[in-house]
């Protein structure tokens, strides 16, 4: 390959643009590589959660009957509430992109704080969801042992009691008063059963988990870009840090859009 | 601009009306370690590169040092059974994830990328650096791990010994692991970037060079592979600290689980460490034969189709586990046909050579130490995708010697190829080209000294991972320990003369091989801080040596 002495005439023109790094010749191709950029990261993304897609699919094909019993204990309310506020902090999303791109500056950062509220709330219902779910001791943790068997044979009856005499419903005693320690009825197939249903709620730790921790990166994120759209930084010539932004957000969101079917609806769906 | 000619040697001292050595260059426009320490320069970052992982390495080949030494005789009395574990863990892990990984691309790719593209630097240059002290800061808490008392689970970290039973430290190397990955994957997602969206005006992808195409398709195995690894580790480490059972068949889970997702990406990553030396190498034969590169665009497909292939191949390291017969039918069927984009490979680089003016200096030796080791680590790499063979040799040495013979025989004579074959440009310098050789040869004699006899010793049925063995192997494991001293002497002579030669060699020219790439044709030796005085213009395929007078334009 071989040069010739020619050089690049037509880059000049923006040559000392105050947003373009000095590595690159025109805005055009940064703004090329920063959307390149990220929807690399993205694919990256995609691959991370991929693995524990995988773990869930495998353990769903090969556990079932308990991935759907458990699938019921988790609350469709909240997640269905959460689901409708991530799309709308999308949808807030998608207007700060718009506003930064016609050289809206104060709207786009309003837009974006008002995104970072929007995740604030999900992560406020994620948080009341995980509390309940610890009360009603569904944390797969060290301590899940013994007497939880139990718990969870005890619950399942009293779930199917419920479905029996429709409409009344009965709220749970503790199982400690209603069977002891050592009941022999369980046997093998209930231990089964119970590791089966905590391989669910394992994932589902995991999985919303890794997905809050994804929020948190965005608010620190977003916070910064918000920052720096009210300093006026981003104009029509140069947004690429809000669509970027914009990216990592939407996926988040579609992340989450993946989990409540397979995590809430899952059981709902088998017809419990 | 361009000023080469023909006829420069790399004997050949810079002649007058070349200035190069007396202008600024990256090297010495700024002399303060924090201008190193915190340079965004990707010639810089590759230059932190190449000094940490040659650490690294050294760390790394002393351990394997304590191996072969308690390995030299039948009874285990060097090295107590546990240490022998951590012994061969640590010198698997530190080779593989702290050497091997980011050797050629971190070191070669980081410096030449840009240059044989004619950008700048790399599409994001912070994120370079970030990369760089990702990649730091998993060295230091791999390290930790080993200071703590190590890791004895070999570099599989097979499920459920790992997860369950191990009591070392486990969880300190996973996170040190999960760090450096995303140092990888981020130097993979800066290159992937960088190829697609930084190449200068005419360079067409048809007309970049093979190494990039190489470091191309290895980024994007990056950038796919390893997030799976990071989540792999990371749900070991969730489940040695909260003891749930995700791998634990007692707890419903799945050990052959991990297997699967561990290979997803592990069998890849060894893509990871060979195809970039399978690009640098058509360079160097193409440059020393001065012919053009024999089927270009089959050369450039086949590294994409290895890096595809690689993906759906990573049964082939479980074949013994009991999964479905059918399954493994398939996947041995996708592992023979990785082995056609190999073979195309090395029909190229014979074609090239053929009929071409080949000059024997020290990166060609290497490389033809390449070829031949290669070829058989890839040949023998087909006894092991045969069902029926694999049951035989799996777990034995004859697999050692086949990741051997590809990782060290194909991978690093690659990477040293590399660095002798850039060195002039990156130091300005000229190395001993009577040590050069030297090296090169002994290195390649030690090498079969040290893994011929492996080969034997699996097919003989010696497992792999025992600090012992029965008398009767014990001739063929003298072999090899003292062909380890041999290959060792190889690889520590580069590391006297290369120093000696970046502070006392002879300055180099700016293309002291008469090389058709931008990064020679177009850049002083070494470059000027931002590689090029005028951006560059390409106007036709690479490796066009006999239209070179033609087209140079000397100035
Ligand atoms: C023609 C190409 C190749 C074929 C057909 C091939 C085939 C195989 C097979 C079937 C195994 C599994 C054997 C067993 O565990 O029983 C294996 C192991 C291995 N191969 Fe290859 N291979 C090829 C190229 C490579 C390359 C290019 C590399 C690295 C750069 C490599 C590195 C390894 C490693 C590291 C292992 C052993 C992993 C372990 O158990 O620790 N192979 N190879
Ligand atoms: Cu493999």
């Amino acid at each position: 390959m071989s040069a010739t002495n020619q050089t690049v005439q037509d880059h000049g023109q923006h040559h000392h643009h105050k947003d373009l790094a000095h590595h690159f010749d025109t805005l055009e191709q940064q703004h090329d590589a920063n959307t390149l950029g990220m929807w690399a990261f993205l694919l990256t993304e995609v691959l991370f959660f991929g693995g524990l897609f995988a773990a869930y699919t495998i353990y769903r094909y090969k556990y079932s009957a308990m991935f759907e019993e458990a699938s019921n204990h988790l609350d469709i309310t909240l997640g269905a509430t959460n689901t409708v506020i991530l799309i709308l902090s999308s949808l807030t999303m998608a207007l700060a992109v718009r506003c930064s791109q016609t050289g809206q500056a104060v709207w786009t950062g309003r837009w974006l704080l008002i995104t970072i509220f929007f995740g604030l709330m999900f992560l406020g219902v994620k948080y009341f969801e995980w509390k309940h779910d610890y009360n009603i001791r569904l944390m797969p943790g060290k301590d899940w042992a013994g007497k939880d068997f139990f718990w969870w044979q005890y619950a399942k009856k009293a779930k199917e009691m419920e479905k029996h005499d429709k409409g009344h419903s009965h709220a749970l005693p503790d199982p400690k008063d209603v069977l002891p320690d050592n009941h022999p009825s369980l046997g093998i197939k209930g231990i089964q059963e119970s590791q089966q249903a905590r391989l669910f709620f394992l994932l589902y730790f995991c999985m919303t988990s890794l997905h809050a921790l994804h929020m948190l990166v965005g608010f620190v994120l977003i916070g910064i870009i918000a920052y720096f759209a009210y300093q006026g930084a981003y104009s029509p010539d140069y947004y690429s840090p809000v669509e970027n932004i914009g990216l990592y957000w939407h996926f988040v969101d579609i992340v989450w859009i993946f989990l409540f079917p397979l995590l809430y609806l899952l059981g709902a769906h088998m017809g419990h | 601009m361009a000023t080469v000619s023909l006829e420069s040697r790399p004997y050949e001292k810079v002649s007058d009306h070349d200035s190069s050595h007396e202008s600024v260059n990256y090297l010495n426009h700024d002399h303060s370690i924090l201008s190193w320490l915190l340079t965004l320069d990707h010639k810089r970052i590759g230059l932190l590169y190449l000094v940490t992982i040659t650490l690294m390495f050294l760390l790394g080949g002393a351990l394997a040092g304590a191996v072969r030494l308690e390995l030299l005789t039948p009874k285990g009395d060097l090295l107590a059974a546990d240490t022998y574990n951590k012994a061969f863990t640590a010198h698997g892990i530190i080779m593989l994830f702290f050497f091997l990984i980011p050797s050629i691309p971190a070191v070669m790719g980081n410096f030449v990328l840009p240059l044989m593209i004619g950008a700048k630097d790399v599409a994001f240059p912070r994120l370079n650096l970030l990369s760089y002290y990702l990649y730091f800061a998993g060295s230091v808490i791999a390290l930790t791990a080993l200071l703590l008392g190590g890791v004895d689970t070999g570099w599989t970290f097979y499920t459920p010994f790992s997860s369950t039973y191990s009591n070392s430290y486990v969880v300190v190397m996973a996170v040190g692991l999960f760090v450096v990955g995303f140092s990888s994957i981020l130097t993979g997602l800066n290159f992937v970037v960088t190829v697609h969206r930084m190449r200068c005006p005419g360079l067409t992808w048809f007309r970049l060079p093979l190494f990039i195409w190489a470091i191309y398709a290895t980024s994007v195995v990056q950038l796919l592979g390893t997030p799976v690894i990071a989540v792999t580790l990371g749900l070991l480490g969730v489940e040695r600290t909260l003891g749930v059972g995700i791998f634990d068949p007692r707890l419903g889970g799945d050990p052959i689980l991990f297997q699967h997702l561990f290979w997803f990406y592990s069998h890849p990553a060894v893509y990871i460490m060979i195809l970039p030396s399978l690009g640098l190498i058509s360079e160097v034969i193409s440059t020393f034969s001065k012919k053009t590169v024999f089927g270009y665009h089959i050369i450039a497909f086949s590294s994409i189709a290895i890096a595809v292939f690689g993906f759906i191949v990573w049964a082939h390291h479980m074949f013994t586990t009991g999964i479905s017969p059918y399954a493994a039918m398939v996947f041995s069927l996708l592992t023979f046909s990785v082995a056609i984009p190999s073979g195309i490979k090395v029909f190229s680089w014979l074609a090239t050579m053929y009929g071409g003016s080949i000059s024997f200096d020290t990166p060609m030796i290497y490389a033809f130490g390449f070829l031949g080791l290669f070829t058989i680590g890839g040949l023998t790499g087909l006894f092991l995708s045969t069902l029926g063979t694999d049951i035989h040799l799996h777990d034995t040495y004859f697999i050692v010697a086949h990741f051997h013979y590809i990782m060290v025989g194909g991978a690093i004579m690659g990477y040293m190829a590399g660095v002798h074959f850039w060195w002039p440009k990156i130091t300005g310098r000229l190395y001993s080209e009577f040590w050069g050789k030297l090296s090169a040869g002994i290195t390649f004699i030690g090498f079969n000294f040290t893994f011929f006899p492996q080969f034997i010793l699996g097919y003989l049925g010696m497992p792999r991972r025992y600090y012992e063995y029965p008398d009767e192997f014990q001739v063929l494991n003298v072999f090899s320990t003292a062909g380890a001293s041999i290959l060792a002497i190889g690889y520590l002579m580069p590391m006297f003369y290369m120093p000696l030669s970046f502070f006392f060699g002879e300055k180099a020219n700016s293309n002291p091989y008469g090389a058709t790439t931008l990064d020679w044709t177009d850049t002083t030796s070494p470059p000027s801080p931002h590689n090029f005085e005028k951006t560059p213009v390409v106007t036709e395929e690479p490796y066009n040596f006999h239209g070179k007078e033609a087209a140079v334009v000397s100035h």
